[in-house]
């Protein structure tokens, strides 16, 4: 492995800026890193030539002196991003060889700012799943390994190919989404650094909708800076998404390193219940005392509706994602299979086209919502994630910041068989994570340490609706004193 | 109000019926999308990749179709709704790429109101409108290109529609068909849908029921879709109400169900029952945010507002003098109505009704041409009617000048002055023609003076025609009178 | 609430997908846990609690009304599986 892999997006950014070293020469260790690791399955399309082709662009502006803010740096995408011309699937049969003709908003900033693509990443399919096993073309494989195993573990889902690639150095940095946690739970099951920004932070032209008021795209990099510089890029207001939010962008990296004293963090009862994995208990623990010594407050507070936030996720996501999925009907682009009839090509395509879990979730989408069912099961849902919301506004009343694990476990193994055979206990993932999608807020998770079988696990700081400042001074207070050595 | 009954040995039955009129809005760019709504273009060009329903794309909504709709609104009398918000309709269709429709569901942008309509027999009637909600339109298959094959074209896609909702208030034909003309009449004054029913740019569905006379139960109703006439509209109702009635007098079923009408029998025929194909799945549109208007916008839009036929017709009545059925048909179009006003603008404004109500429409119906194309302006037909009103000329002989304005395009003075049609009122001219008339037919005189009183239309005629119509025909008699004793 | 293999085929034909026959009952089994899962939501008393539509605050923003997008019929019918004269094609539309 090259050493220039190894570099930070900052660190690069300044070899680069400092020619040090050139973007083709960074470019090209990406690639062949890439190449070298195909057994992870991290990307589901590679482009070294576009990549390459950019790297000269981008070592062109460099010596005339107009370089970009990431001008230069190697980027895996998340399939879920339409990119102009190079073929978006959604990790799905159903868009075999889609290849948009547009750009999504958040790619096309990053393009601005000079990123080279290497290619597509991995995922769950449209991004349902938390394990990247829904993927039709097969799972990332995370770089991890338990002592004493060799065993192929999960990466995580959604963004899976994402977290595999970034942990195994395959890009310097790499889109994801979150819709129910699927930025930062495959972050933490790969020792990563993941953030999902606050609702409306980053504008969803061009990302292929899974569940619309869920939605939220992030970065998935090496550390907290690399998040805060790519989120600063990623964010801000667009014409072409009416969520997207007017809010001002603030510098994040001015964030980091910062006193937290007198911070006040809360720590939700709620999310420790009995039998929590004691690996994940002890490092949660362990990051309350580090924020302690450093002089925050620990404040205990209570989200007395976390217990029905999966409940609640799996009636909303799945209702907005069957109607956002009635569009892949075999007519415009993508997979279809014949028929003698239009409706013979809607049954053939979309039956033979989505994956098992997809067709689950568009089945209990389309049953929430139909006649007789709507205000039993939508409605409720919607009452109870505005509970969910005031729980959170209340604890903020008391609290700045909010930590918590970010998943249950750490990886598991692929296939493992409680999961794929009860989609339930796969879902019970996403049980610290969703909540915080529900209400709409910001939140990063961080390596924080080792589990017993020497697996990484991950430490959620969840913020204030659009307070990312206060929520990357936490976690960079907390990266600092955790020294997580990375692979 | 004539009373519309169906009648039968067995009974009388009365008509419940309600429309469901989409009116195509007036804008540049489409509801969600900036690609041009203009007609007639090859298919797929004015389309967006969010038009085309392409993965990740976004619905942003043009602020011009809501305030077409609140206009639209405020013209019926209707409340506005300050919140509403945007639902999902799910259906599979060929000319709906999304696989849902963007619509309001729940809360729409207008509530409440009510339109007058005027009868035939001079009387009104008040339809109450239920609601008005915007939303997007379909794209168009064409299925004539080949025997197997279907053809979509989503240039139409997007297009913004308002849905405007009756109450279940109409009792016959007559109404509904008064209402449409009401209603298009009005949607026109305000510039919000161009309400060309047989271009497609406003389309009817019915809800249509019968019940005894009498009664005030609610029956199943059959909706007649898509019915692009208001002349269909009319036929529908009555064919379809018949069909009910005998329906129940022969003690069938009649199902709530989906019917088309059949412009070549002039009645409707089944389509489909309502069943669970029609569960739509409503659900709030996460990709727009709830519409919020303030007081100052919807005031901003009051503002806009046009005086209305209404308003113009009673106006017409009251300071103009028109008779009610002359200014309901002057007022029925915008710009009749406008070219009625400045016709009459310092003139005598009945005269000028009459003269618009009977020459001027003659003349435009034989030539088979719009208002606009008239070779005679508006400033020329009230230079005409001043011209008799002022005595300049006769009313035979402005028929005449109207021809020849209708012929040139020129100003009736103009013609008058060449051609010289001026009315002669020199009594001592007129008084010479009348004496040589009366020289030259002594036998005709000898006869009137003899008790033949009808001949003095004859001495009229022949002053008039010796002075080649230009006589004043009020001075004429009186001295025929005089001079005949 | 229970679902029946009825309804299961109902939603199925609802979202176009086809269930075989064999497998209708594991889908309505899989169906009715996570319903019964989901029920869990009726201990929450939401009596008055107002719907969450949006978790933005923000006011709804409008566009302009401008012709800013279209006139890119090549790029629209580009990933078309059928297309001929400029139409997306399928088969024959049964009405």
């Amino acid at each position: 492995m090259s050493d220039l892999v190894k570099l930070t997006v900052t660190q690069a950014k300044k070899a680069l800026d400092d020619k040090k070293i050139s973007s083709v020469e960074l470019t090209k260790a990406y690639v062949a890193q890439m190449e070298n690791n195909r057994n992870l399955n991290a990307y589901v399309l590679e482009t070294p030539d576009i990549a390459l082709k950019q790297a000269e662009i981008s070592d062109a502006k460099y010596a005339a002196n107009t370089a970009g803010a990431l001008e230069g740096i190697p980027m895996g995408i998340k399939d879920l991003f339409c990119t102009k011309g190079i073929r978006t699937t959604a990790c799905s049969h159903i868009l075999d060889g889609f290849v948009p003709p547009y750009e999504s908003t958040v790619t096309q900033k990053l393009l601005d700012a000079g990123i080279n693509v290497l290619g597509k990443l991995n995922m769950d399919e449209f991004a349902m799943g938390g394990s990247n096993e829904t993927s039709y073309y097969g799972p990332a494989v995370n770089p991890w390994k338990a002592k004493n195993s060799d065993a192929n573990l999960v990466a995580g889902g959604s963004s899976g190919g994402s977290a595999a690639a970034v942990s195994a150095h395959l890009c310097a940095v790499a889109t994801a989404t979150d819709t129910g946690g699927s930025i930062r739970q495959p972050s933490a099951f790969c020792g990563v650094t993941g953030v999902k920004p606050t609702y409306g932070r980053c504008s969803r032209y061009g990302i292929i909708a899974f569940a619309s008021s869920l939605d939220q795209a992030g970065p998935i990099a090496q550390n907290v800076e690399d998040c805060a510089l790519l989120l600063k890029v990623m964010a801000g207001y667009d014409a072409k998404d009416s969520t997207s939010s007017l809010k001002e962008v603030p510098d994040f990296c001015a964030a980091l390193g910062q006193d937290i004293k007198g911070l006040r963090i809360g720590i939700p009862a709620e999310y420790r219940p009995e039998g929590l994995n004691a690996d994940i208990a002890a490092c949660w623990d362990k990051g309350v005392e580090m924020l302690k010594a450093r002089g925050a407050e620990i404040v205990n507070i209570s989200l007395p509706h976390t217990k029905y936030a999966l409940a609640t996720y799996y009636i909303i996501a799945p209702a907005e994602a069957s109607a956002n999925l009635a569009r892949y009907d075999g007519v415009r682009y993508g997979l279809r299979v014949d028929g003698a009839h239009l409706e013979d090509i809607y049954f053939n395509t979309r039956t033979e086209g989505f994956g098992k879990e997809v067709k689950r979730r568009i089945m209990i989408g389309t049953y929430v919502l139909s006649a007789g069912y709507y205000d039993a099961y939508y409605v409720k849902a919607q009452k109870v994630r505005r509970l969910i919301r005031d729980d959170f506004n209340r604890a903020f009343e008391k609290c700045d910041v909010i930590l918590t694990p970010t998943a249950p476990t750490g990886a598991f193994p692929i296939g493992d068989k409680s999961m794929l055979e009860n989609p339930i206990n796969m879902w019970l993932n996403d049980v610290f994570t969703v909540s915080v999608n529900l209400a709409g807020l910001p939140a990063i998770s961080l390596p924080a340490g080792l589990s017993a079988q020497g697996l990484p696990l991950g430490l959620q700081v969840i913020g204030r609706a659009f307070d990312e400042m206060t929520m990357f001074k936490a976690a960079s207070a907390l990266e600092n004193d955790i020294c997580f050595v990375r692979k | 109000m004539a009373e519309f009954v169906i009648e039968t040995p067995k009974g009388k039955w009365e008509i419940v019926c309600g429309l469901e009129i989409h009116c195509q809005i007036i804008s540049k760019s489409k509801i969600y999308s900036g690609a041009s709504t203009e007609f007639g273009a090859d298919p797929n060009v004015n389309v967006s990749f969010v038009d085309a329903g392409m993965p990740g794309m976004l619905p942003v909504l043009n602020q011009k179709c809501v305030r077409q709709a609140v206009k639209t609104g405020i013209g019926l009398n209707a409340k506005i709704n300050k919140y509403s918000n945007f639902s999902r309709k799910n259906y599979f269709y060929a000319d709906l790429p999304q696989g849902y429709q963007i619509t309001q569901f729940e809360y729409p942008i207008v509530g409440e109101g009510k339109v007058i309509v005027d009868l035939a027999d001079g009387s009104t009637r008040e339809i109450g409108i239920e609601r008005i909600h915007i939303e997007q339109d379909a794209g168009k298959s064409i299925h004539d290109l080949s025997p197997t094959k279907s053809y979509i074209d989503l240039n139409r896609a997007g297009v913004g529609l308002m849905e405007i909702v009756t109450k279940p208030d109409f009792r016959s034909p007559e109404e509904a068909g008064a209402f449409l003309k009401k209603l298009r009449s009005i949607v026109r004054y305000l510039g919000t849908c161009d309400g060309n029913m047989d271009e497609g740019s406003m389309r009817c569905d019915a809800s249509i029921s019968v019940r005894p006379l009498g009664s005030s139960e609610l029956r199943a109703r059959a909706e007649v879709k898509n019915v692009n006439s208001v002349k269909f509209v009319m036929q529908a109702i009555e064919s379809e109400a018949k069909r009910q009635v005998e329906l129940y007098e022969n003690g069938e079923d009649m199902p709530q169900q989906t019917r088309h009408f059949d412009p070549a029998t002039g009645g409707t025929k089944f389509l489909r029952l309502k069943e669970f194909s029609d569960d739509y799945r409503y659900f709030p549109e996460p990709d727009l945010a709830p519409l919020v208007l303030s007081d100052e916008y919807i005031q901003s839009v009051r503002d806009e507002i046009p005086e209305l036929p209404d308003e113009k017709k009673e106006r017409f009545v009251k300071e103009l003098g028109l008779t009610t059925y002359d200014a309901i048909v002057i007022c029925e179009n915008k710009e009749t109505a406008a070219f009625f006003e400045k016709a009459a603008a310092g003139h005598d404004a009945k005269k000028v009704a009459n003269w618009l109500m009977g020459d001027f429409f003659a003349m435009l119906n034989e030539k088979k041409i719009e208002l606009k194309d008239s070779p005679v302006s508006a400033e020329n037909l009230g230079a005409l009617v001043e011209l008799i009103s002022s005595n300049v000329i006769n009313g035979k002989t402005a028929k005449d000048v109207f021809a020849l304005m209708v012929k040139t395009g020129e100003n009736p003075e103009k013609i008058v002055e060449e051609k010289g049609l001026k009315q002669v009122t020199d009594t001592s001219e007129i008084e010479k023609i009348v004496d040589d008339v009366i020289a030259s037919s002594p036998a005709n005189v000898a006869a009137y003076q003899g008790g033949k009183q009808g001949l003095f239309g004859w001495f009229v005629g022949q002053v008039m025609k010796a002075s080649k119509g230009k006589a004043n025909p009020v001075v004429v008699n009186e001295l025929l009178k005089k001079k005949l004793g | 609430m229970v679902v029946d293999t009825q309804t299961v085929k109902r939603i199925a034909s609802l979202a176009k997908l086809k269930i075989d026959d064999d497998k209708v009952e594991d889908v309505e089994g899989e169906f009715n846990k996570i319903l019964d899962w989901i029920e869990q939501l009726n201990e929450v008393d939401t009596n008055h609690v107002e719907p969450l539509l949006s978790v933005n605050d923000e006011n709804l923003r409008l566009r302009e009304d401008k012709v800013s997008d279209g006139n890119q019929r090549d790029a629209v019918l580009a990933n078309a599986p059928m297309s001929s004269y400029g139409y997306f094609v399928v088969p024959k539309v049964v009405e």
